[in-house]
């Protein structure tokens, strides 16, 4: 008996621009047959800023850092970090020991907030809200602690260009030590929620698998890619700031379970021991921290004159919270503005393997399996992808949009 | 029984029916905003949304099937307030009682379901699609242990009794408790468990909350609807949850507090009798609503289907069969 060969009906379910289970546009196509997704194709782009532009023909290098800080919302310390190690790359200024470690200090405060937070979504993700909300206000400690240190919760507005423009004084220490004791007796029943409970357990476990060989093929970086086993870290690899003087191993879920899975509850472990790590860090920044000045150059105009005439490449490479975040910097002298900036976010590169690890999962592993990535589309957008109806994708560039402009021309003329 | 009380005690029943269904419905809200460690939308949100609804201008895509994303909404309410003729309520018999039984309910519980599929599949968006074939999906799974739930009682009050067993009234006045030892309660215990979350599939709430997934595809089956129609399939959703926890209580905790504290006064009695009613109806909600949807992340739809079709069908036969025995032994 011949049977007719027949194919499977599949069809396209658009996740995004705008979806609820997003929290910045992007758009994932996905091609799926039942509820199984067979193919994914991601478009970004629709959260361009041109913020780049802004830095090379706008502002000044100083007036930069408070719009790399704007970069994003939750990365308001890696960006200007980076950026800020970038131009003293390219200077040759050296910011003092102890604004290196108020640096630090700040830099593990944003990656417990952004872990926390990190935490509530992917628990609203698969449907917990009991979960999201009980993190999110346990995260409100860690926000009321950098509101008091640097007196704003979201842009701190702390760095500056050869140092820190807020110290941490010795008054202030046991207000931190309070939150950290705070977090460090609040731990175990973290992971005692996240990592026990079954419901979480049954949606996480073996969900968006992403494997060792493919995690390094595709270059995925931060905690998305300790939790498949590769140990990279910038912290630990090239220590910057103060975290050379510091104790600092890479966390990846085989400490805790032994073996590296690579799946979502892998990386909810690395995150939680993350967090555990932050503190650690915090505490032994404090107890380390040597005295002296916070900046290298405490006049703004002084240090706007020497950037002026200053001449040089440099980059900057901070370990935020999602991943390995690089500024690159150009100066030239005379010129006010700097020469070229490029940024390039973790979320950049771990979008890459976002297919991996969402095809062969149903629709209902999308939202968690997306999210446990952490994406962070705002940092990411930097270039205009035009989507046309014909259904072809492509980059329209200079020559392209001036040709288009003449033919309209020509059509308007006749 | 004429036809102008049938039609006036209908519209009377339906509309306290469906106050309190809408009343229990902010409490539970309430109740679980609190348990977040959230303050929670006031008690009267249910009405206030509804109010506002009305207001909204209803949207029909251009690419739906209109008649039927019209009527899918209508058929669903009417269903779901259908139920409140046939479930015994506030401590009284229902109204059309003697018309129907326990396994009628079961068949009209399905209706409800079957017009949100229909309206999914009408409105021709593809989260809707997808949570129209889940909403077919979840309605399949937990059809097998409700049906063992209910039989099982029905099988075991038949053989104490010559009534049809599956009438609310025979279930009351055989309640299951007196008529079976140990062994049966704890079989009775584990039917009131199934049923219980069978409740919550029914309510079409977290974890079981698959066919319309915020997080997931957007609200599914219920993505294009707005203005009216999504009040229509709003208020049907409240009934929906209100009918079925009566419905446990009218199976298990057929009881009136009335004759026990000896109040002889009829309009006292039914008064007593409607707040006893009340307090019942309410821990059920609570437990098989308020508690499970606090307590648990949303399943997928595999998940959903191996919890009812194998782990709950399985449970509610151990409970049959612990029945079984404890009248053989």
């Amino acid at each position: 008996m011949m049977l007719e060969e027949t194919k499977k009906a599949t069809y396209t379910i658009p996740v995004g621009p705008i979806h609820p289970a997003l929290k910045e546009p992007i758009r994932l196509a996905l091609t799926v047959d039942g509820e199984e997704i067979v193919d994914v194709d991601i478009f970004v782009g629709h959260v361009h800023r041109g913020i780049e532009w802004l830095g090379m023909n706008r502002n000044n290098p100083i007036q930069s850092i408070y719009v790399s800080e704007r970069i994003c919302g939750i990365c308001n310390i890696c960006h200007p970090f980076a950026f800020v190690m970038a131009v003293e790359h390219a200077t040759g200024i050296t910011p003092p020991p102890r604004a290196e470690y108020i640096r630090t200090i700040i830099a593990e405060m944003e990656r417990i907030h952004s872990h926390l937070l990190w935490a509530g979504v992917a628990a609203h993700e698969i449907g917990f809200d009991t979960i999201f909300y009980l993190t999110w206000r346990v995260r409100e400690e860690i926000m009321d602690l950098i509101e008091y240190v640097t007196g704003n919760r979201v842009t701190k507005a702390m760095f500056q260009i050869g140092g820190v423009r807020r110290d941490i004084t010795e008054e202030q220490f046991p207000r931190i030590r309070q939150s950290l004791d705070y977090y460090k007796s609040l731990f175990d029943q973290l992971k005692r929620v996240f990592l026990d409970d079954k419901t979480i357990q049954m949606r996480t476990k073996n969900v968006g698998i992403l494997k060792k060989e493919d995690a390094l093929k595709l270059l995925t970086v931060g905690p998305s890619g300790r939790a498949s086993g590769v140990p990279k870290d910038v912290r630990q690899n090239q220590p910057y700031a103060a975290y050379a003087d510091l104790d600092i191993k890479v966390t990846t879920p085989d400490i805790l379970t032994g073996t590296v899975v690579g799946d979502v509850y892998d990386r909810i472990i690395v995150r939680l021991l993350e967090v555990k790590q932050a503190i650690e860090i915090i505490e032994q920044c404090l107890e380390k921290m040597p005295p002296g000045p916070i900046l290298a150059q405490p006049k703004t105009a002084l240090l706007l004159k020497t950037l002026t005439k200053a001449e040089g490449e440099g980059i900057g490479r901070a370990e935020a919270p999602r991943g390995e975040v690089v500024h690159y910097v150009r100066l030239e002298a005379g010129q006010s503005t700097l020469a070229t900036w490029k940024v390039r976010a973790p979320t950049y590169v771990n979008l890459m393997s976002a297919p991996t690890i969402l095809k062969g999962m149903q629709i209902a592993d999308v939202p968690i399996a997306f999210a446990s990535l952490d994406p962070c589309l705002s940092c990411t957008n930097r270039i205009v992808v035009t989507d046309r109806a014909t259904g072809q994708k492509s980059v329209t560039d200079y020559e392209e949009l001036h040709r288009l402009s003449v033919e309209k021309t020509r059509k308007l003329q006749r | 029984m004429s036809l102008v009380i049938i039609i006036f005690g209908s519209v009377i029943l339906v509309s306290i029916g469906g106050v309190f269904a809408m009343l229990y419905r902010g409490i539970d809200r309430k109740l679980v905003a609190h348990m977040q460690g959230r303050v929670g939308p006031p008690i009267v949100q249910p009405f206030r949304d509804v109010q506002k609804l009305l207001m909204k201008e209803s949207i029909i895509p251009d690419g739906a099937v209109s008649w039927l994303f019209r009527a899918a909404p209508f058929v669903c309410l009417i269903t779901s307030a259908l139920l409140l003729l046939y479930i015994p309520l506030f401590g009284q018999k229902a109204l059309l009682g003697e018309f129907g039984d326990a396994l009628l309910i079961v068949y009209l519980l399905i209706l409800p379901s079957l017009a949100y599929a229909a309206g999914g599949f009408a409105s021709s968006s593809p989260y809707a699609t997808v949570g129209a074939q889940r909403e077919m999906v979840v309605l399949m799974s937990y059809e097998f242990p409700l049906a063992v739930a209910i039989v099982s009682l029905g099988w075991r009050i038949g053989h104490a009794t010559t009534a049809n067993p599956f009438m609310f009234s025979t279930i009351a006045e055989y309640p299951i408790w007196s008529l079976v030892g140990p062994l049966g309660i704890v079989g009775s215990l584990i039917l009131v468990f199934t049923l219980l979350v069978v409740t919550s599939g029914k309510g079409a709430k977290v974890p079981f909350d698959v066919a319309e997934a915020e997080t997931e595809i957007a609200g599914g089956t219920l993505v294009e609807y707005s203005g009216r129609n999504l009040c229509l399939f709003y208020l049907a959703d409240i009934i929906k949850a209100f009918a079925m926890s009566s419905l446990v209580v009218a199976l298990f905790i057929p009881y009136n507090l009335s004759p026990l504290v000896g109040i002889g006064t009829p309009v006292l009695a039914g008064i007593v009798d409607g707040l006893f009613f009340l307090v019942k109806v309410f821990a059920v909600m609570f437990i098989s609503i308020s508690v499970i949807r606090t307590a648990m992340a949303r399943f997928k739809i595999s998940q959903v289907s191996w919890v009812y079709i194998m782990a709950m069908t399985f449970i509610s036969i151990v409970g049959l069969i612990l029945i079984v025995v404890d009248l053989i032994v």
